[in-house]
C-alpha cells in the first residue's frame, strides 16, 4: 500500500481511503448545504413581506420541511462524518478506518438517499410538505404519495449512518496507536465515539418510525390512527425519542471540533480534559430520558410534563461546565484570532445563547407560549448553524492546510467570518422577538405587525447565504492555487499525533502505528 | 498488501459502489411498488445487492483463508457484529415499546380514564387484546377498523397443546442450544459433531418458520386476525412479523455456515463466521422469548 491515489473517476468510486472518503463526504455535505441554502432562500424570500409574493403556500412547506431534512441529514452530519473519516485515524495513529470497504459504501448510500428525496419535487403530488418531523396524520392520512420515496430514503440514510458509527466505534476501540489509553485520546475522538453510540441507538428508532408510517399508509395498520387504537402521539414520542439524540450527535462533534482550536489559538493545553469527557457521556446519557420536553402542549399528564421539565433543565449542568472548560482555557492564553479560532468564540458565544432560550423553552408552562413559535426557530438555528455550521466551516479552516499542504486566504477567511456572524445574528436574532410577539413558525404568511423583523431577518439570510459563496471561493482557490506550507504544524499552538505528520497528509498514514507515551 | 503484525487495508474495490447502487433501486423500487407499481425495479435492486454481498462475502473469506486477517482486523469484525446486533435491539425496542405505551396508556384514554370518551368514541372499553376497536365500538359495522373474531393468547389449560406459540417457543429455545452444541463441537475441533448439530439448529429454524407461516394462515382465514384489525393485529403482525423475518435471516446465514463448516472452513482456532451467526440466532431467541412473554402470554 505505498503507492498514492488511482486515476481518474475509479479513484473516487472505488477508494478505500479513509481520506478519499473522508472528502468526498466533506464535499457531498457542502453540494447539500448549498441545497438546502437555496432552499432557505426560498423561505426568506417569500417572508421578505407579507402576502404571497413568490411561491403558492403548497410549494412553501415543501421548502420548509426538505430544508430541515438536507440540513440535518444531508449537510450536517455527513459534515462531521467527513471531519471523522479524515482525522480520527490521523489523530489515534491508525493507518485507516477499522473497515475500509463498509466506509466506502456508507458514503455511497447517501448521494443515492439524497437523489431519491430531492426527485420528489419532480413527481406528482410534489415533495414532502409535513416539516422535517413529519408527524402523524400529516405525514400518514394527509401525506402526498411520493411520502413513500422519502420512508425509503430515510431508510437508506439510516443504513447509511449506522455503517458509519459501526465503523467509527471499532476504529475507535480496536485501531490506537499502542500507549493511547482512552483516557489520553483526542476530545474529537471522544465526541465522536460516544456520538457513534448515539447513532447507533437512534437511527433504528428511526427506521422503526417510518416503519410504522409505511403501514399505516399502505396495509391498513393503525399505529397512529386513534380508530383502530393507536395513538397519532404515539409519533412523536417514537420521533423525539430518536429525535432528542439526534441533537446531540449534531452538537457533540462540533464540541470535540472547539475542543481543538480552542487550545491551538490560546497556546494552553485544553482546561479540564477529563470533565469535558465525562460531561459529554452525561450529556449523551440524558438525552435519550428528555425528548417528550418536545411536546408539552400534547396533553400529557401532569407528572410527565414536570419530568421532562426537571430533566432536560439538567442537560444544563454538564452543557456548562464545557463552556466553562473553553473560557477557561482561554482565559491567561496567549490568544490569537486566526478564522478557526473567530468562528470557534462565536461558537462558543452563540452556542450559549442557544442554550439559554433552550432552557427558556424547557419550562413547560412558557413553553406553551414559545411552542411552535418563531422563537424556537431561533433557538435552534443558533444551535444547528452556529453550533455545527460554524464549528465545521472552523474545522475546515483549520486542517484545510494540513489535508491539501496550502495556507487559505486569511484576509478573505475574516472577511468570511464577520459577514457570516452578522449575517447570522441579524437573520436569527430577531427571530427571537417576533416569536415570543406570536408568529408562528411554517407559515408562508404573516399578520403585518411582523413585518419590519421578518424584513431584516430575510436579509440578514441573504447575507449569510453569500457568504457561503466566499467560503467555498476560499477553499477552492487554496486547493487550485493556495500557497503552500509544508510545516507539520501548521498552527503553533497544535497539539496532537495528526500534526506530527508531513504537510500535506501522505496519502497513506501511520501503516506502523507511533507509539504514545 | 498486508504484512506480519500490520493492519490489512484493502485495495480499492467495486462491490461497495455496487452494494449502494443495489440498496438505491431497492429504495426507489419499493417507494413505487407499493404504490401499486411493478416491482421489476426493486426485484433488479435485490438482485444486484444479492450477488454483491455474496461477492463480498466470498472475498472476505478468501482473505481469512489465505491468512491476511490479523487478530487486530478480527476483532474490528467482532466489535461490527456487536454493534450491528445493538442496532437490531434497538429496532426491536421501538415496537415493544409503542406495544407498551398503546396497552398501559392510549387504550385506557381512549376508554374515558382521563377525560369523557362521550364525544369521540362513546361506548368504547379498553380491553387487551382489543376486540372491539374505537372506531367500532362508535360507530358499529361502518367502521373503518374491525376488531378480530379471534385472538393469539393462552387459550387455556386443556387447549395448550394445540397452541403454537409454545410449539415454537420450545423450538427456537432448543435451537439455541444444539447451536451451542454445534460450538463447543468446533471448540474441540470435533467436525462431525459441529456439522450435524448446526444441521439440526438449520432445521429447527425452518420447523419455526414453517408454523410462524401455518399461525398466520389460521389467523387470515379463520380468525378474522389481520394487520388491518385496529391496534391488536397491528402490533401482532408487525412484532412476530419482524421476529419472523430475522429469523429468516438468521435462519440463512447459519444455513451458509453449514456449507461452509461441510467445506471445512472452521477449526477449533478460527470459526467467527459461524460464532457471528450463531449471536445472531441467540440474539433473535431472546426476541422471541420477549414476544412470547408480551405479546402472546401477558394478553
Amino acid at each position: 500500500m505505498a503507492h498514492g491515489p488511482a486515476k481518474g473517476i475509479g479513484r473516487w468510486l472505488f477508494t478505500t481511503n479513509h481520506k478519499d472518503i473522508g472528502t468526498m463526504y466533506l464535499w457531498f455535505s457542502f453540494a447539500m448545504f448549498l441545497m438546502g441554502g437555496f432552499f432557505a432562500m426560498v423561505i426568506r424570500a417569500e417572508l421578505f413581506q407579507p402576502g404571497m409574493q413568490i411561491v403558492k403556500p403548497e410549494f412553501f412547506n415543501q421548502m420548509t420541511t426538505m430544508h430541515g431534512l438536507v440540513m440535518v441529514f444531508g449537510a450536517i452530519m455527513p459534515a462531521f462524518v467527513g471531519l471523522a473519516n479524515w482525522m480520527i485515524p490521523l489523530q489515534i495513529g491508525a493507518p485507516d478506518m477499522a473497515l475500509p470497504r463498509m466506509n466506502n459504501l456508507s458514503f455511497w448510500i447517501l448521494p443515492f438517499a439524497f437523489t431519491l428525496l430531492t426527485a420528489t419535487f419532480f413527481m406528482e403530488g410534489g415533495a414532502p410538505n409535513f416539516g422535517w418531523t413529519f408527524y402523524a396524520p400529516l405525514s400518514t392520512t394527509y401525506a402526498p404519495p411520493t411520502v413513500n420515496y422519502f420512508i425509503f430514503g430515510v431508510h437508506l440514510m439510516g443504513a447509511s449512518s449506522i455503517m458509519g458509527s459501526i465503523n467509527i466505534i471499532a476504529t475507535v476501540l480496536n485501531m490506537r496507536a499502542p500507549g493511547m489509553t482512552l483516557m489520553k485520546m483526542p476530545m474529537f475522538v471522544w465526541t465522536w465515539l460516544i456520538t457513534a453510540f448515539l447513532l447507533i441507538a437512534v437511527m433504528p428508532v428511526l427506521a422503526g418510525a417510518v416503519t410504522m408510517m409505511l403501514m399505516d399508509i399502505n396495509f391498513g395498520t393503525s399505529f397512529f390512527n386513534a380508530a383502530g387504537g393507536g395513538d397519532p402521539v404515539l409519533f412523536q414520542h417514537v420521533f423525539w425519542f430518536f429525535g432528542h439524540p439526534e441533537v446531540y450527535i449534531i452538537i457533540l462533534p462540533a464540541f470535540g471540533v472547539i475542543s481543538h482550536i480552542i487550545p491551538t489559538f490560546s497556546r494552553k493545553p485544553l482546561f479540564g480534559y477529563s470533565s469535558m469527557v465525562y460531561a459529554t457521556a452525561s450529556i449523551a446519557f440524558l438525552s435519550f430520558i428528555v425528548w417528550a420536553h418536545h411536546m408539552f402542549l400534547v396533553g400529557m399528564p401532569i407528572g410527565g410534563e414536570l419530568y421532562f421539565m426537571y430533566a432536560t433543565m439538567l442537560i444544563a449542568v454538564p452543557t456548562a461546565a464545557k463552556v466553562f472548560n473553553w473560557i477557561s482555557t482561554m482565559f491567561r492564553g496567549s490568544l490569537t484570532f486566526e478564522t478557526p479560532m473567530l468562528y470557534a468564540v462565536a461558537f462558543v458565544i452563540l452556542f450559549t445563547i442557544g442554550g439559554f432560550t433552550g432552557i427558556m423553552l424547557a419550562i413547560a408552562p412558557a413553553d406553551v407560549q414559545y411552542h411552535d413559535t418563531y422563537f424556537v426557530v431561533a433557538h435552534f438555528h443558533y444551535v444547528m448553524v452556529a453550533g455545527a455550521i460554524f464549528s465545521s466551516t472552523a474545522a475546515v479552516y483549520y486542517w484545510l492546510p494540513k489535508w491539501t499542504g496550502k495556507m487559505y486566504n486569511e484576509t478573505m477567511g475574516k472577511v468570511q467570518f464577520w459577514i457570516s456572524f452578522i449575517g447570522f445574528n441579524i437573520t436569527f436574532f430577531p427571530q427571537h422577538f417576533i416569536g415570543l410577539a406570536g408568529m408562528p413558525r411554517r407559515y408562508s404568511d404573516y399578520a403585518l405587525q411582523f413585518s419590519d423583523w421578518n424584513m431584516i431577518s430575510s436579509i440578514g439570510a441573504f447575507t449569510y447565504g453569500a457568504a457561503q459563496l466566499l467560503f467555498l471561493f476560499n477553499v477552492v482557490r487554496t486547493i487550485r492555487s493556495g500557497t503552500p506550507v509544508s510545516e507539520p504544524k501548521t498552527w503553533e499552538g497544535a497539539e496532537g499525533l495528526e500534526w506530527t505528520l508531513p504537510t500535506p497528509v501522505p496519502y497513506h498514514t501511520f501503516s506502523t502505528p507511533p507509539t504514545i507515551k | 498488501m498486508s504484512t506480519e503484525g500490520s493492519y490489512y487495508v484493502p485495495e480499492s474495490s467495486k462491490l461497495p459502489v455496487f452494494a449502494a447502487t443495489g440498496l438505491g433501486l431497492i429504495a426507489l423500487g419499493a417507494g413505487s411498488w407499493v404504490q401499486g407499481q411493478s416491482p421489476w425495479v426493486f426485484l433488479a435492486g435485490a438482485l444486484v445487492l444479492a450477488f454483491t454481498l455474496y461477492a463480498w462475502f466470498a472475498l472476505v473469506i478468501k482473505e481469512n483463508i489465505a491468512g491476511m486477517n490479523s487478530d487486530q482486523l478480527k476483532r474490528s469484525y467482532v466489535w461490527g457484529m456487536g454493534w450491528f446486533i445493538f442496532s437490531e435491539a434497538m429496532f426491536f425496542a421501538v415496537f415493544f415499546g409503542s406495544l407498551y405505551y398503546i396497552r398501559a396508556l392510549v387504550l385506557p384514554w381512549l376508554g374515558g380514564e382521563a377525560t369523557e370518551n362521550e364525544l369521540l368514541w362513546a361506548g368504547f372499553e379498553p380491553t387487551w387484546p382489543l376486540m372491539v376497536t374505537p372506531d367500532q365500538a362508535a360507530n358499529g359495522d361502518a367502521a373503518q377498523f374491525l376488531g378480530p373474531e379471534q385472538n393469539m393468547s393462552f387459550p387455556g389449560w386443556d387447549k395448550i397443546l394445540h397452541w403454537l406459540p409454545l410449539w415454537n417457543t420450545i423450538i427456537l429455545l432448543s435451537s439455541s442450544v444444539t447451536v451451542h452444541i454445534a460450538h463447543t463441537g468446533i471448540k474441540n475441533n470435533d467436525r462431525k459433531k459441529f456439522n450435524l448439530w448446526l444441521g439440526i439448529t438449520v432445521f429447527l429454524g425452518i420447523i419455526f418458520l414453517i408454523l410462524q407461516a401455518e399461525e398466520y394462515i389460521e389467523a387470515y382465514n379463520h380468525m378474522g386476525l389481520t394487520l388491518s384489525s385496529g391496534i391488536y393485529g397491528t402490533t401482532f403482525f408487525m412484532l412476530t412479523g419482524f421476529h419472523g423475518a430475522h429469523v429468516t435471516f438468521g435462519t440463512i446465514m447459519l444455513f451458509v455456515q453449514w456449507v461452509r463448516g461441510l467445506k471445512g472452513h472452521f477449526n477449533d482456532k478460527d470459526q467467527f463466521g459461524f460464532e457471528a451467526a450463531s449471536w445472531y440466532w441467540h440474539f433473535v431467541d431472546v426476541v422471541w422469548v420477549g414476544l412470547f412473554l408480551f405479546v402472546y402470554i401477558l394478553a
